[in-house]
């Protein structure tokens, strides 16, 4: 048992406006009308499609295979007809397409067949692949292919359920009500992953999630202790401290251990899973169940907030009607407020990252004030959790001084905002981060694009070079052929002129014989 | 919109009105051991100062409200007021303010823009150009208000009698003239620590200081790295010689000490950024003020060594930039 926490650097701490979504227990939502599954789920990978337009489905079946290593499957989110396959927006600030699958349900629910696997049983690469064939990715937003998490080999894992955002419920009501199967799934990937200890974090201002995930750890159901004793699974309150959740922010706080920036949290012999990851590894490993649902917090502006089973392809816009959108409501986010974005369109459906919608007012989330001129007070160096100066990468940003701001470490930002969060001069800091972030990276591209004109140039001139000599030498031996051929030509002739003059002389001296007989 | 969605109520008008408050106690000592005459002097001041920066806003086509009201030309014009003699005439405190609002701060850019810190940029120029009337300052307990409003308003300066030496000036004048330290200690112009009735000043900063701490407007680096550097310095040549050297806490206590420590190094705008860059930054100062205080000719020093710390800000802040949260310190490029 750890006896102690540790603190990591900087913090926040915002109003957190949890109590609003997280007293109802969760809730079904009606299907829609219309799934729309995107074939883009993950972050890494993506999946190709296996159904064509007219298919009958059934829930929990496959339509689209894992392509690659990164890539994860998806399946039908209940049973009914793929009506169409083409691009639909994401849920994403940019408000891109993806090509998704558009099923119309028929109502019946009616699943595939479930087919489980005993983790103590089955073999490593079964139940890896199994992961990756349920279409399971990191729920906390990240959306990193858990089969590629679950792959590695290390000493401590941590199940994050600091749920550090404002706002977002959808893990405290999972660990309310189903600690069991998180507890269950976390020993599974426990006894994948060769963990020797497993920590649960959950934040302090969440005491009943902690009491019901402690009690499940007790009662821990018999295959979950085959795969890991119930002792080495501990639940650890954390100080309510934005962002504790982040990954390395919760490793430090547990473990004490400072990942570089540079490094992996694996490369100390951590790995990190979020609780409702764990809950449908269980599902998927032990139920058959694939990944076809997610729990969704929405909140803010909204006649009934609360957490919602939702089926992944349900547009925002069928499920915030569900919930009741009060008028005034300005814009929509996705995720929380410190981290998450506006969405572009609520066409947009939900995918398997997508944790919470907040229907955002003037009067819940006031517009920012003016930017001021930065006065290098410093709260944001107080507040980074990684250690940055941001008005150093301010003032190299504003200035697309992007050298400065690379000396800086700005890809060491991971745009949690609270810099933002704290400064008095309203600066919106994290998007003058993200500006200088984009520029560099067309930068690069830029100059790998005119590194490999250079190279290609460079090979073209080596290759024009080579023609040439090889053609001068080809040349050159032609002609030294065409020489000796002539030479030998030459010389032939010569011996045919000598031999002819031999024939003339000595026919001259056949003439002259008679002659000189003549002569006799 | 973009992510944060949500901001803490903080502002720089916050910020500064907080600095201001911080400055109370200060002032309240300052009007009980010498007058309510500074008062007529921040007046002086916040006016003008509010006045100059409207108009250069004006010149700049700025946008006036949120620059005027964000409080920060306030507290310059304070600053300016405290450091002052407070029977300056009036005209000498519109001129320190200008050259600290419109040559230190707006020529500059504006807030946030100037490398010198403005108030002490006003002091160095006042003292430059008007030596004498920088180095009158009224007896602590001599001058009543309307004596003190008289000369502020530019009335006549047969002063003789009411302004004599200030702590700094008589402890230097004393010990060049080879006069033994505790004979200039036990004039009347000293008190327990510093300059009778001054000291009690230096005590009201102080306490605002703590203000700032406990508001986290500061951080402790800045002033206890003024205290430190002054303190140790003034205490190595103290301990070698005594009746050569005052005390640290006779530097502490007199001259602008503590309102340095606590009001001008801790000014964001020109100092140093990282932690340790504060507290090298603070530290130089304190040194070169003593060291200007003990060989210079000036009634005090720390306005020049802030000035020439100012100078020094992009080095330290090169120097001393942080280690991320796990990087080794040797690591960092």
């Amino acid at each position: 048992m750890i006896s102690r926490l540790f603190s990591f650097r900087g913090g926040i701490k915002p109003d957190s406006h949890k109590t609003e979504s997280s007293e109802a227990s969760i809730r079904n939502v009606p299907l829609p009308s219309r799934l729309v599954v995107l074939l883009t789920q993950g972050s890494q990978g993506a999946a190709r499609t296996i159904v064509t337009v007219g298919d009958k489905v059934l829930k929990g079946q496959c339509i689209g295979e894992a392509e690659g290593v990164a890539g994860t499957a998806i399946h039908a989110p209940t049973s009914g007809t793929v009506t169409e396959i083409g691009p639909y927006p994401m849920a994403h600030p940019s408000g891109l397409a993806s090509p998704a699958i558009v099923i119309e349900p028929d109502g019946e629910e009616r699943w595939i067949t479930h087919e489980p696997l005993d983790p103590a049983t089955a073999s490593r690469e079964d139940l890896i692949l199994r992961i990756q064939a349920s279409g399971i990715v990191g729920m906390g937003g990240a959306t990193f292919p858990s089969h590629l998490k679950a792959d590695s080999e290390i000493e401590t894992l941590i199940i994050n359920g600091a749920e550090c955002e404002p706002w977002i419920t959808c893990d405290d009501r999972l660990m309310r009500e189903r600690a069991a199967h998180i507890v269950t799934g976390s020993a599974i990937l426990a006894h994948l992953t060769g963990a020797r200890q497993v920590l649960v974090g959950i934040e302090d201002n969440k005491p009943e999630a902690i009491a019901a995930m402690r009690t499940a750890i007790q009662d821990m159901e018999a295959v979950a202790r085959k795969c890991l004793d119930a002792d080495k699974m501990n639940v650890i309150a954390v100080p309510t401290l934005y962002p504790t959740g982040g990954e390395k922010q919760l490793v430090r706080v547990l473990t004490g251990i400072d990942v570089p920036p540079d490094k992996r949290i694996t490369d100390s012999g951590i790995q990190c899973f979020n609780v409702a990851t764990a809950h449908t590894v269980c599902r998927a490993l032990l139920h058959g169940e694939s990944m076809v649902s997610r729990i969704v917090t929405v909140t803010g502006s909204v006649e009934r907030p609360g957490n919602y089973e939702t089926p992944l392809g349900m547009p925002v816009a069928d499920l915030l009607a569900f919930c009741g959108v009060k008028p005034g409501t300005s814009r929509v986010l996705m995720g929380g407020p410190m981290m998450g974005f506006s969405l572009p369109s609520l066409d947009a459906p939900i995918a398997k990252g997508c944790n919470c919608l907040i229907a955002a007012s003037n009067e819940l989330f006031s517009p920012p004030p003016p930017e001021q001129p930065c006065i290098r007070c410093g709260n944001c160096a107080n507040s980074c959790p990684v250690g940055l100066q941001p008005f150093e990468l301010y003032w190299a940003s504003r200035a697309k001084n992007l050298d400065r701001a690379e000396h800086y470490h700005l890809f060491t930002c991971m745009e949690c905002g609270c810099c933002a969060y704290v400064c008095p001069a309203h600066i919106p800091l994290v998007d003058y981060f993200r500006f200088a972030k984009s520029e560099i990276r067309a930068r690069n591209e830029e100059r790998k694009t005119a590194e490999q004109a250079r190279t290609r140039f460079e090979f073209r001139s080596l290759r024009l070079e080579r023609e040439k000599t090889e053609k001068a030498a080809r040349l050159a031996a032609k002609a030294a052929e065409t020489r000796a051929k002539a030479a030998s030509e030459a010389d032939s002739a010569l011996i045919a002129a000598a031999v002819e003059q031999a024939k003339m002389q000595s026919s001259v001296q056949d003439k002259a014989a008679p002659s000189r007989d003549q002569q006799t | 919109m973009t992510s944060p969605h949500i901001r803490q109520p903080a502002s720089v008008q916050r910020v500064m009105m907080t600095v201001l408050a911080a400055l109370l106690p200060g002032i309240a000592a300052y009007v009980w051991q010498v007058g309510a005459g500074i008062l007529v002097n921040i007046a002086i001041a916040s006016v003008t100062a509010l006045a100059s920066e409207a108009l250069v806003l004006r010149l700049r086509k700025r946008a006036l409200w949120i620059t005027l009201s964000d409080g920060s030309a306030l507290v310059t014009a304070w600053l300016v007021a405290l450091i002052l003699p407070s029977i300056a005439p009036w005209w000498l405190t519109v001129i320190g303010v200008l050259v600290a609002i419109v040559g230190a701060k707006h020529l500059y850019g504006g807030i946030g823009q100037n490398p010198f810190n403005p108030a002490m940029a006003a002091y160095c120029a006042v003292i430059i150009a008007y030596p004498a009337l920088m180095s009158q300052w009224p007896h602590i307990d001599g001058l009543d208000f309307a004596t003190q409003l008289h000369l502020i308003l530019g009335g006549s300066r047969e002063i003789d009698g009411i302004t004599g030496a200030t702590a700094l000036d008589a402890m230097r004048t004393g010990l060049r003239n080879q006069v033994d330290i505790h004979t200039i200690l036990s004039s009347g112009t000293f008190g327990f620590a510093g300059g009778r009735g001054w000291e009690w000043i230096a005590a009201g900063y102080l306490v605002g200081g703590f203000f700032l701490l406990a508001r986290r407007v500061i951080t402790w680096h800045l002033p206890i790295g003024f205290i430190v550097g002054m303190g140790f310095t003034a205490g190595v040549a103290w301990l070698v010689a005594p009746d050569s050297f005052p005390s640290p806490l006779f530097h502490l206590a007199s001259g602008g000490a503590m309102l340095a420590a606590f009001f001008i190094v801790t000014d964001p705008v020109t100092g140093a950024s990282s932690p340790l860059g504060k507290f090298i930054f603070a530290a130089g100062v304190g040194v070169i003020a003593w060291i200007i205080r003990t060989f210079g000719m000036y009634p005090d020093g720390i306005a020049f060594a802030v000035l020439l710390m100012n100078i020094c800000v992009p080095l330290i802040n090169h120097a001393t930039q942080p280690a991320l949260v796990g990087q080794r310190k040797e690591a960092r490029p």
